[in-house]
């Protein structure tokens, strides 16, 4: 399928008009594909460095998922991300410290107070379901949301996002069947980078995409240049426009690349050329959208500045903050099983880190203290 | 109060709930206008219409992992598996999602849902309708499960499962569908999850059952009072929250501990059980604690001798008992 081309905007319009994207807009869609950009390389340094144990990354990815989640109403809207999304956070609410108290696993990290791996954020807050760690079970969350949006008559629309090597999962035909067949309000992102860590798209995927997958679903499905913001936006907008509308879902392929490993644990050198690689990020999106802006005459070198500037701050805020979070405590390791505490699910023999001296700094952290107070009051 | 048979307590407890609360649905396959195979859903599609009583295709995954999203959503999802044999396809969806998702985001989400099943055999269900899988569930933490088994405790738990802020998997034993009748009162009445209950006191023996084997455990009591054995059944209810200070209650009076359970012996729920009891009423046991399960052949083969032979039954846990009493 062959990659569907931006429409130009009229003759005397300016870049994003005929989008309905003003100035601002673009400079804050700027601004967070170059924030996410910004967050991300510093994980990787704070891995090298020895400070995180772990980062799996969303670099080469940030266009696509700025554009597309620019489509969305936020704080009303659904999104069921993956664990490249971080862009996509960012973009939906979460801040730059949400993202980095999760790769210090804090007991303040709202994704899930230090009990997941980076890379799986959420928010109850900003609409972002909890991400887990096996792949494609997201889609039919998003669906179940897309479900309860159209029986509850809520207007809300329901998006997921995930790569094309987990779009082979069974889960994504359940729920693109299912959906396509009650016209749930409902987008399908799939994030094509080519790899499924080391597996090429040609072992992943047979046909000629994963968007034309859409076709057995009778519903619409495009490919687009995924380093092109503005390409991904239009596409998502309309895919959003119709699932408001009441006329289903549609499927979205974005065709992006993975500018780093799988992760802080990959070598991809070891199965990529050095040729394949360089070819690679010449379809960055950070240079083609920061080009595409200073261009226009958007971007310019004041504006750059200043939010080149608020972004160098906004990374050495998240990290200073997350290096002095302190770890969450074992008293509240059993917290939250159940919405409330059973006397059959107890401590373990060696009880809940009581006796462990070495958490001064956590047990002077408020949460953590609630949480030990729940726990002691339940248990009297 | 009137006399209901089980699968009419279900249904009953179904309708109330949809009736009370607007954001209960009804999901599953065939559960529509046929109802059910079983029948349990039958007439609510007639009356809450489609968007409330929804045919699925055949795919279990999408039939639990779209009530996890419908839950967040803001409904209160009733997922109906055909037959407790065909969950094994939303494992994943269970295991990994509905179980961790209130843990893993540290009470940022929740997934209040419940999947009814109909599980167990004794009714030619031969190995792919007739299998007891509450173990696989029981062993994750995040999930409760329940299996009832009188119409009152039914209905009942079933409103407090619909009614909890977390994933419950409702087994019910399908031989009991039709067979077992019992007073059900009118109105709105409840029945905890986490308690189990002494539905035979006794002073010897404790039996410790749940479903259908709940039923077989009274049975064997009348047979082994004749021998002059004074069993006290525990029908658990609840398996996970196990309501352990029932049976430890039970254990420590009569020093003598029998599980029952239909599912194959090893590494079954009443394994679990039989652990705790041994660990947490070492002192107070005059007997090993046994346990009469199922064979550990790989399903129930169909031929009525071989299921027989496979089925836990009255008979079978009166021996048990009778060697129990003796030691």
């Amino acid at each position: 399928m062959a990659v569907t081309p931006r429409q130009p905007a009229a003759a005397g319009s300016s870049l994003g008009a005929d989008l309905g994207l003003s100035t601002d807009d673009l400079l804050e869609m700027y601004r967070l594909v170059a924030l996410a950009r910004a967050v991300d390389e510093r994980m990787w340094i704070l891995n090298r460095a020895g400070r995180i144990p772990f980062v799996i990354s969303g670099q080469g990815h940030e266009g696509a998922q700025v554009g597309v989640t620019w489509a969305l109403e936020k704080g009303k809207d659904w999104i069921a991300p993956f664990y490249r999304s971080i862009a996509t956070c960012l973009t939906f609410g979460m801040s730059p410290r949400d993202i980095m108290t999760a790769q210090y696993a804090t007991a303040s990290d709202p994704s899930s107070g230090g009990r997941q791996m980076p890379g799986h954020y959420g928010s109850r807050e900003h609409n972002l379901v909890s991400v887990s760690s096996p792949v494609a079970t997201q889609l039919l969350h998003a669906v179940g949301l897309a479900l309860a949006a159209k029986i509850r008559k809520t207007g809300q629309v329901a998006l997921t996002i995930m790569g094309e090597g987990s779009s082979n999962q069974g889960d994504v035909h359940e729920g693109l069947n299912f959906a396509a067949i009650h016209h749930l309000p409902f987008v399908f992102i799939v994030e094509n980078n080519g790899y499924a860590i080391s597996v090429p798209l040609a072992r992943q995927v047979a046909g000629s995409s994963v968007a034309a997958r859409a076709e057995g679903y009778g519903i619409p499905g495009v490919t687009v240049d995924g380093s092109d913001v503005l390409a991904c936006y239009a596409a998502a907008k309309k895919a959003v426009e119709r699932a408001r509308a009441g006329d289903g879902p549609s499927l979205i392929e974005c065709k992006v690349t993975r500018l780093t490993g799988h992760s802080s644990d990959d070598q991809q050198t070891k199965y990529r050329s050095e040729e394949e690689l360089a070819a690679d990020r010449s379809l960055d999106p950070v240079p083609k959208f920061r080009t595409q802006l200073v261009d226009a005459g958007i971007l310019t070198p004041e504006a750059e500045e200043r939010i080149d500037a608020s972004i160098k701050d906004a990374v050495h805020d998240a990290t200073e903050y997350a290096e002095a979070q302190p770890d969450p405590h074992p008293s509240t390791a059993m917290r939250w099983v159940y919405a409330e505490d059973w006397p059959s699910e107890g401590p373990p023999p060696w009880g809940m880190g009581e006796d462990d001296a070495g958490h001064e700094a956590a047990a002077a952290d408020q949460n953590v203290a609630e949480a030990t107070a729940a726990i002691d009051e339940s248990a009297h | 109060m009137a006399l209901k048979t089980f699968i009419e307590a279900i249904r009953d407890g179904l309708r109330e709930e949809m009736t009370r609360d607007g954001n209960v649905i009804i999901l599953g396959e065939d559960v529509g206008k046929k109802g059910g195979v079983f029948l349990a859903t039958d007439g609510l599609w007639a009356e809450f219409g489609d968007d409330r009583v929804i045919d699925t295709p055949l795919t279990e995954s999408q039939i639990i992992g779209t009530s996890i999203g419908a839950a967040i959503g803001g409904l209160r999802p009733i997922a109906e598996i055909q037959f407790a044999d065909f969950i094994h396809p939303a494992f994943n969806q269970l295991v990994s999602e509905a179980a961790r998702l209130r843990y893993r985001s540290n009470n940022g989400y929740s997934a209040p849902m419940v999947v009814r099943a109909p599980y167990g055999g004794g009714v030619h269900g031969a190995l792919y309708h007739s299998q007891s899988v509450e173990a696989f569930y029981t062993h994750v933490p995040g999930l409760k499960v329940v299996i009832p088994s009188t119409p009152y405790d039914a209905k009942g738990l079933l409103r407090s499962s619909v009614r909890d802020d977390d994933p419950v998997l409702f087994f019910e034993h399908k031989k009991m569908y039709r067979s077992v009748r019992g007073n059900v009162p009118d109105g709105d009445y409840t029945v905890p999850l986490g308690k189990a209950q002494i539905t035979h006191p006794g002073s010897q023996v404790t039996v410790i059952a749940y479903g259908l084997m709940a039923h077989y455990a009274l049975e064997a009591a009348d047979r082994v009072a004749d021998d002059g054995i004074s069993v006290e059944v525990v029908d658990l209810r609840t398996l996970r929250p196990l309501d352990k200070e029932t049976v430890l209650d039970s254990v420590r009076k009569t020093g003598k501990c029998l599980v029952v359970y239909e599912d194959n012996r090893f590494g079954g729920y009443g394994a679990e059980v039989a652990a705790m009891v041994g660990e947490e009423a070492f002192d107070y046991l005059d007997g090993p604690v046994t346990r009469i399960a199922g064979p550990d052949v790989p399903g129930v083969p169909y031929n009525h001798v071989l299921e027989d032979w496979f089925m836990v039954n009255p008979e079978k846990i009166a021996d048990a008992i009778r060697k129990l009493a003796a030691y």
